[in-house]
């Protein structure tokens, strides 16, 4: 009864904040008003039933974050059980590789294609989860790099007729380098405050590729970017989009093995050090602003790196690829997937990539569906679809072990 | 000199509707931390509520100076409502969660709301009646400023003052600043932290409509898309100011409006933008908390 | 640390044995399709309409989306193309080059004959490769982005609408000519379109030396205001504006100028020639210069597609609705000319054959443009343009 209450002035209010937006429509031309107050209603029937369900998730949340903190652990899904078990682990792994490898026989081209701008995204995410996941510098202008990469290809072809695979290292060089420059003058900052500096950076890149038009072609973009070429061999529309798709899958799994040595190494420790407590990092003797650099120029490189790959692949580029909104999407990606864990990221890459282009069906709505969808998976699952497991040292045992010799 | 006062007040106007945003953003910041992505999205929402209002009053064949003031009205107490819920749904679920969750969540709300309304009403532009009266003295300026300028700057500096007395002299204002200093504290000596944060959206959402209806009379028409980027510009604003500090959040507006239209005018607009972004970052760099930004004290 | 280096040496001889594999069986594929598609005769066509059905620039794709629909129906009711019925498929680019990669594989996997689209210019750059490829013509009601045709790049690619540089040539001749005007201000918005056609406007002005380019800017899209640019407008002096973009920025700059009082005359393009600009600006409209597509009103064909459009939809029809009607009625044609949906004998019909179309009567050159189609000079007069004789 309580909550029958609780639904009906739920469904009121927002049928009161629906009215001037949805309910009406004017013309101020002709002086012409459109009433659709059926929508509104529709509004209030559909929120008096979501309401239920809203409070039905967020009870089922606020039981399951009570029961962590009576036994002081996270309670770790049957997901997570299956992982850490290595008999289940392994095959699992081979069979997820077997079929991304077999991938292009199945599926249709345009299945290929999709999944190629996908696995983009994923090395993107990786490469962001660098910057953001370990060494917690929030970074909003991070296709900024990905733009470096693609523009260099992009231009040292059509000026020079630099060939794809001398252009993959230059790319990822000068995405780092472009780390390193915008990394000097944000090292003072903090927070968001290197939030909306990353944000800027990212911005003036953009805007001098569109106003800088004699050498960059300005918004016109730059078109006839050629496909990779391996000695002849992959020659006609298919075979190169299918090799494309095995260089991706070879890039990504070179990405996720450097990342994973990357973050268990002495940099990437120093990393998470910095991330948790800054004061406490640098006295504990790591050097700040190497270790910030670092993070900066390695995060840059991968995505210079695909930036690359993305020229390739879409033979045509101009500014209007490298918005603000694609920075958003990558952090969400990162953010979405679960900070820091790679596995994390490759699903929210999966996920925010293949979603808008399964929603075609939905066509005009994919874009209200895909931001809802953001919301609710931080709403419910704040910490991200896979949470990040880190390793943890039981103290009781190594004295154990030690036999209380070194106290 | 006329050239040079031209470009000065045509600066005074952007930067006072960017100072209006500003000032949502770095309110919420300041109570909560978290920068507020879909705030640019009440401004645009609260510019439609007066367009839809508006029309049909209009339609109804209400006086022009009752129709702007009920619209604007109108405008603001949406625009709050919307602020309240929307702080309700997508922020206070993820209070105790990591820090960027909120921030993920406010980016997937900016979207949705963007296609909400465009869903709703329309992708195209739409002609935004002028509500603006035309003052008679102003005639003889009005190359240098016309009457909506004008009406912009004056209700601007009113709101501010009238903000900043809330803030100093109420006893919700204290209880605001309160919470920005630490919101643990003040929850131990009796404020009421949940509906301090509610207050601050829907005071900072109000403002945002405040500037929303303001510039849409001005200029003319609106879409769904204006909200994000004279949201993203007033977001520079606040942090150039300082985020969280609220004479700052004003600084901030005025300032990048000025180096804006100082730029288009004695330089070129092509680059007006990279100016905006490259000054953000030089005072950063000697001020790394804004101009009015207090530096947060550590204590280890 | 060794056994992860082995399964990834591991992984990577499969994944170069795999694609080696894969690169046999690839080889064959395409032969076996072409082999099939001749034998078998042609039971249905498809057609695929690629252009932005969702996003900010919606407006611009779904009339044309809407305008295939109804040439299709009129073919199938006529019993279709030597007996083959006509299907569509569309599919959403947003306008946007990545997008436009994925809707072309898209419609190149659904195995479709012939292409209406693209809407924008940049977007129909990223999709024609994908196309040339694959063998498919394409033709597109609205990409005006000169070396779309002019590079001969992309030998698949027509259109129905003129080029950005015939437009400002006529922009510039009318300006200069016309209207005597000594030194103008070019504005642009930075776009792939508006910053093209006013360069090019800029080129053929410098080259005639009857005027002087005294401004040559972009504004922001979406700014907050333009009143800067406005005033440095009215400080350089200019006789005259020429700007180049879309609709929302020219009415919110020719308001702003005609709120300062400055009466200079305003020449743009066929982005602001759209009956939304007067809508919006409202009186500062009047008086405002627009190229646009050549008055096709008395064209047969024009009232039976205007017919059509009305017995089945309200108001008048979007954006680049005939451009589209044309195209799609010269495809259609040129496959039943061609007999068959094979490229070469698509393409020697769309070259050497007329079509009666709403836009009048054309076939295409060789570079891909369309004979016989251009731009007017129009101007607002009590709310509506007006073609300017």
């Amino acid at each position: 009864m309580e909550g029958l209450k609780k639904s009906l002035l739920v469904s009121l209010w927002f049928m009161f904040l629906t009215l001037p937006i949805v309910g009406v429509f004017v013309n101020t031309i002709d002086d012409v008003v459109i009433w659709r107050l059926e929508r509104v209603l529709y509004v209030g029937i559909c929120t008096f039933f979501l309401s239920f369900l809203w409070r039905f998730m967020i009870s089922k949340k606020e039981a399951g974050a009570k029961r962590d903190e009576e036994t002081g652990e996270e309670q770790i899904s049957a997901f997570g059980k299956i992982l850490a078990n290595p008999s289940f682990y392994y095959p699992l792994l081979a069979g997820v590789l077997v079929f991304a490898l077999l991938f292009p026989q199945l599926f249709s081209m345009y299945q290929v294609n999709i999944m190629i701008s996908a696995l983009i995204y994923v090395v993107l995410g990786l490469g962001l989860n660098i910057v953001v996941g370990l060494a917690g510098l929030l970074d909003l202008g991070y296709v900024a790099f990905y733009a470096v990469g693609a523009y260099s290809y992009a231009l040292m072809n059509l000026y020079w007729g630099v060939n794809f695979w001398v252009a993959l290292p230059i790319g990822a060089l000068l995405g780092a380098l472009c780390g390193i420059i915008l990394g000097f003058p944000v090292l003072r900052l903090r927070g968001d405050y290197l939030a909306i500096v990353t944000l800027g950076f990212g911005e003036i890149i953009r805007l001098v590729l569109e106003n800088w038009g004699d050498f960059t072609h300005g918004p016109s973009g730059i078109a006839n970017i050629p496909r990779p070429d391996f000695f002849g061999l992959f020659t006609g529309l298919s075979n190169s989009i299918h090799f494309m798709y095995y260089l991706m899958i070879v890039l990504v799994i070179f990405t996720i093995f450097i990342v994973n040595r990357l973050k268990n190494s002495r940099i990437g420790r120093a990393w998470q050090a910095l991330r948790e407590d800054e004061i406490a990092c640098q006295a504990m003797g790591i050097d700040k602003v190497k270790t910030k650099l670092m993070a900066f120029s390695i995060g840059a490189t991968w995505a210079g790196l695909v930036g690359v790959v993305f020229a390739a692949k879409t033979s045509f580029i101009n500014p209007a690829s490298f918005t603000f909104l694609e920075s958003a999407i990558i952090l969400s990606i990162v953010v979405l997937g679960g900070m820091g864990s790679i596995l994390g990221v490759i699903l929210g890459a999966l996920v925010l990539m293949l979603l808008p282009e399964y929603l075609r069906a939905f066509s005009e709505y994919r874009m209200l569906v895909f931001g809802a969808t953001m919301v609710l998976v931080m709403v419910f699952r704040p910490q991200g679809l896979v949470r990040d497991v880190r390793k943890k040292i039981d103290i009781a045992a190594v004295r154990k072990a030690l036999g209380g010799a070194n106290e | 000199m006329d050239y040079f006062l031209e470009l000065f007040f045509s600066g005074l106007t952007r930067g006072s509707i960017y100072a209006l945003i500003a000032l949502g953003y770095t309110m919420v910041y300041g109570i909560i931390e978290l920068i507020n992505f879909a705030h640019g999205e009440i401004y645009m929402i609260g510019a439609f509520v007066g367009l839809t209002v508006a029309g049909v009053l209009t339609s109804f064949g209400f006086p022009a100076t009752s129709i702007m003031v009920l619209a604007s009205m109108a405008a603001i107490v949406y625009a709050a409502a919307y602020g309240y819920t929307l702080e309700k749904i997508a922020y206070r679920p993820l209070r105790s969660a990591p820090r960027l969750s909120p921030l993920i969540s406010a980016i997937g709300m900016s979207i949705f709301l963007q296609n909400y309304v465009m869903l709703a009403q329309t992708s195209d532009f739409i002609s935004f009646p002028s509500l603006t009266p035309e003052f008679a003295f102003l005639d003889k300026y009005s190359s240098t400023i016309g009457s909506s300028d004008f009406l912009i700057i004056v209700v601007a500096a009113v709101v501010m003052v009238l903000l900043t007395l809330f803030i100093k002299f109420t006893r919700m204002g204290k209880a605001m600043r309160a919470t920005a200093q630490n919101r643990k504290m003040a929850m131990l000596v009796g404020v009421n932290v949940d509906q301090v944060i509610s207050v601050t959206f829907i005071v900072g959402s109000s403002l945002a409509a405040v500037g929303g209806v303001l510039i849409a009379s001005h200029i003319g028409q609106i879409n769904f898309f204006i909200g994000f980027i004279a949201g993203i510009k007033a977001f520079t604003a606040a942090v150039l100011g300082g985020i969280g500090s609220v004479p700052g959040a004003m600084l901030g507006g005025l300032i990048l409006g000025w180096t804006e239209s100082f730029c288009t005018g004695y330089v070129s607009s092509d680059y007006e933008d990279v100016f905006a972004f490259a000054l953000l970052v030089i005072i950063l760099i000697f001020r790394p908390s804004g101009l009015l930004g207090k530096a947060p004290i550590q204590k280890v | 640390m060794k056994r992860s280096l082995l399964a990834l040496a591991c992984v990577l001889m499969l994944t170069i044995g795999l694609v080696g594999c894969s690169e046999e069986k690839k080889d064959e594929a395409p032969a076996k399709q072409d082999t099939a598609e001749k034998a078998a005769p042609v039971e249905k066509i498809i057609l695929g309409v690629a252009g932005a059905h969702s996003g900010d620039l919606a407006s611009y794709g779904l009339p044309s989306a809407e305008a295939a629909k109804l040439v299709v129906a009129a073919v199938n009711a006529a019993g279709g193309i030597n007996g083959a019925q006509v299907e569509i498929i569309t599919q959403d680019d947003q306008c946007k080059p990545e997008f436009a990669t994925n809707a072309a594989f898209k419609l190149v996997s659904d195995k479709a004959n012939i292409v209406l689209g693209h809407i924008c210019s940049g977007a129909t750059k990223a999709a024609l490769p994908i196309y040339k490829e694959s063998n498919l013509v394409c033709m597109s009601p609205s990409a005006t982005n000169p070396p779309l045709t002019q590079s001969g790049d992309y030998p698949n690619f027509f259109r129905t609408i003129a080029s950005d540089d015939a437009q400002a040539a006529l922009a510039t001749d009318f300006a200069m000519d016309t209207l005597g005007l000594k030194t103008i201000a070019i504005i642009h918005d930075k776009g792939d379109y508006g910053k093209g056609f006013a360069g090019f406007a800029k080129k053929y002005i410098e080259e005639s030396s009857k005027a002087k380019v005294l401004l040559f800017e972009g504004v922001t899209p979406g700014a907050v205001d333009y009143s800067a640019v406005v005033q440095k407008i009215k400080g350089s002096g200019a006789d005259g504006v020429i700007y180049g973009g879309y609709h929302p920025e020219a009415s919110k700059i020719i308001t702003q100028l005609r709120k300062k009082k400055i009466m200079i005359p305003f020449i743009s393009d066929d982005g602001v020639k759209d009956q939304t600009f007067i809508n919006v600006a409202g009186k500062a409209a009047e008086g405002v210069y627009a190229t646009g597509p050549r008055d096709i009103t008395a064209n047969p064909m024009y009232k039976v597609a205007m017919d059509q459009y009305k017995a089945s939809h309200d108001g008048e029809p979007g954006a680049f609705f005939f451009e589209a009607y044309s195209a799609a009625q010269a495809l259609l044609k040129a496959v039943e000319r061609a007999g068959s949906t094979d490229y070469d004998k698509i393409v020697f019909a769309l070259r050497n054959e007329e079509v009666e179309t709403p836009v009048g009567k054309i076939k295409f050159d060789s570079k891909g443009d369309a004979i016989g189609v251009g731009f007017s000079m129009y101007q607002v007069k009590d709310g509506a343009y007006v073609e300017v004789k």
